[in-house]
């Protein structure tokens, strides 16, 4: 469904930032992507967007190749960049406005009751807390009707509670719909509720060191152990937000 | 901009009603200026102070009362306005375009602020000896100088703002692939009304500054000329009769700007607004 050939990157200025990233999301499959910062993560999110343009390689979409963003894939950034002098229902609609205004209005209504913001409807978006900015974000993000979705640490901005919430939320519609999720986060907890594999990223330059696969059972002590192993082996300790368990155990057996 | 989701009652719902205007938003404004003139008055009656170059509110009341019968104030203030409503129309039309063209590209904000920020470096006074010997001492030379003094702040204010759009925002409307002209008419030009109203007030305050300095330079009518003949013929009472009316016309221009631009701007926070 979404496949990624042999991408690499180098900005006019510095070195290369990814290279050689393979990487092959079934359809309704969610990858995590984890790796310590300023590996890449965000660049090669923006080149599956088709908000920048890879040095080499390819990205396809159900066999179409990514040249500029493309209407079956959906982004959510860290930040909700909500426009300000929209509504939260007309924030919603931005990226919807072709479609007749009864059908937009349709869509509109499902989205708010899907993220439980019916009553915000014609709010500002100064007028949200952070949580509830990004469940608008994802809510037009999903009114689009894409199949493929990006996050780039969405949550990451948010505390404990909110975020827990919003992460079973998405997992809960991703499934619902069908979506294929790709997600960035340097949160492998984060990682392991979202993503059936989480791809762990080394750096200098960017690439996929090792992908580990969720079982449906998931979190399973065996698995934790697994990814927080790789990852502190690839990126260090210092860079993980670390599973507790998997992290104590995995320093004594070490 | 409201239509994107069609006029469902359920979304309109909660929108708050304007502002009012309240009773007490106009009288305490008033409050001061209003136990000044009744100070002055009591001290001219009361023979503390000489009413001669300084004359008290009731004379300059009459004054103007006066002026009025007479037919002669609105002929002043009209040809004022006039000039100032066409010189603002012109150099804020002029410092908009220009702006905004030096705001988007880069080239030409390299090639054309330079250039524009020496010639603003220029008293605009200094233009007046060269616009009346190229443009004649009637209308178009006062035009061309108040929109000259209203074309800089405008054009500073506009390129500005869409210089610093958050390009976070137009990542946004390429995610939902606008084109440009969407992405002109749905992020680009929303973001940067706050920044231009701003601008514009400022420069339509400018506009009443140099209308004056215009009809300085030989004006048969308007309030400017009012100031002068008041000066050669010894009246106290026409000069300070002609500020008051600049004052309530400045201020009511200013506030029909503000009322114009509100509507659009409901989105930012009421602080900013007001
Ligand atoms: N537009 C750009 N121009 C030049 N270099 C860039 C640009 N964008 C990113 N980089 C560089 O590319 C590298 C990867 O950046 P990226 O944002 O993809 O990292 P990341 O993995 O998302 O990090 P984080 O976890 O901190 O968000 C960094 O070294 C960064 O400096
Ligand atoms: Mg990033």
């Amino acid at each position: 469904m979404l496949h990624i050939g042999h991408v690499s990157k180098a900005f006019a200025r510095g070195g290369p930032v990814l290279a050689d990233v393979d990487l092959t999301v079934e359809s309704g499959e969610s990858v995590a992507i984890v790796g310590a910062s300023g590996c890449g993560k965000s660049t090669l999110l923006r080149i599956i967007a088709g908000l920048e343009a890879p040095s080499g390689g390819t990205v396809t979409v159900a066999g179409e190749t990514i040249q500029a963003p493309h209407p079956a894939v959906g982004m959510i950034f860290q930040e909700p960049r909500l426009l300000p002098w929209l509504t939260v229902a007309e924030n919603i609609a931005f990226g919807i406005a072709a479609l007749p205004a009864s059908e937009r209005t349709a869509r509109v209504h499902e989205a708010l009751d899907l993220i439980g913001l019916v009553e915000h409807a014609s709010k500002w978006p100064r007028e949200l807390s952070g949580g509830q900015s990004q469940r608008v974000a994802i809510a037009r993000a999903l009114v689009a009707r894409p199949s493929v979705i990006l996050l780039d640490e969405p949550f990451s901005a948010l505390d404990a509670i909110t975020r827990a919430d919003l992460q079973r939320h998405m997992r809960a519609l991703s499934q619902r719909m069908g979506l294929t999720l790709v997600i960035v986060t340097h949160d492998l907890e984060e990682a392991l509720i979202l993503g059936d594999r989480v791809a762990i990223m080394q750096p200098n330059p960017g690439r996929i060191a090792k992908i580990v696969s969720v079982q449906d059972d998931g979190n399973t002590d065996a698995v934790r152990r697994e990814l927080a192993s790789s990852f502190i082996h690839l990126n260090g300790a210092r860079n993980a937000a670390i599973l507790e368990g998997a992290h104590i155990q995995y320093a004594h057996t070490s | 901009m409201s239509d994107a989701v069609g006029h469902s009652p359920a979304l309109i719902a909660g929108q708050r009603a304007a502002p009012r205007v309240s009773l007490r938003g106009i009288v305490v404004p008033l409050l001061l200026p209003l136990a000044l003139a009744l100070i002055w008055e009591g001290a001219v009656t009361g023979g503390f102070a000489e009413g001669r170059l300084m004359p008290a509110p009731s004379t300059i009341l009459a004054t103007l009362g006066e002026l009025a019968r007479s037919g002669e104030l609105e002929v002043h203030v009209l040809a004022t306005t006039s000039r100032v409503a066409v010189g603002f129309l012109l150099g804020s039309i002029a410092g908009v375009l220009v702006g905004a063209i030096t705001g988007h590209f880069a080239l030409s904000r390299r090639v054309l602020d330079p250039t524009l920020q020496a010639l603003r470096a220029i008293p605009s006074i200094a233009w007046v000896p060269l616009f009346i010997l190229w443009l004649g001492i009637f209308e178009a030379s006062k035009i061309a100088l108040i929109a000259v003094g209203v074309f800089f702040p405008v054009y500073l204010g506009v390129m500005g703002a869409i210089a610093s759009v958050d390009r976070k925002l137009v990542e946004v409307g390429r995610i939902f692939r606008l084109n440009s002209l969407q992405l002109v008419s749905r992020i680009l030009l929303p973001a940067v009304l706050p920044a231009t109203v701003v601008s514009l007030r400022g420069g339509l305050g400018l506009g009443w500054m140099f209308v004056v300095a215009a009809e300085f330079m030989g004006a048969a009518e308007g309030l400017g000329y009012l100031l002068i003949d008041g000066q050669q013929t010894g009246r106290p009472d026409l000069i300070i009769a002609a500020i008051v009316v600049f004052a309530l016309l400045g201020k009511a221009s200013d506030a029909l700007l503000a009322t114009v631009a509100r509507p659009f701007l409901r989105w930012q926070d009421s602080y900013q607004t007001n």
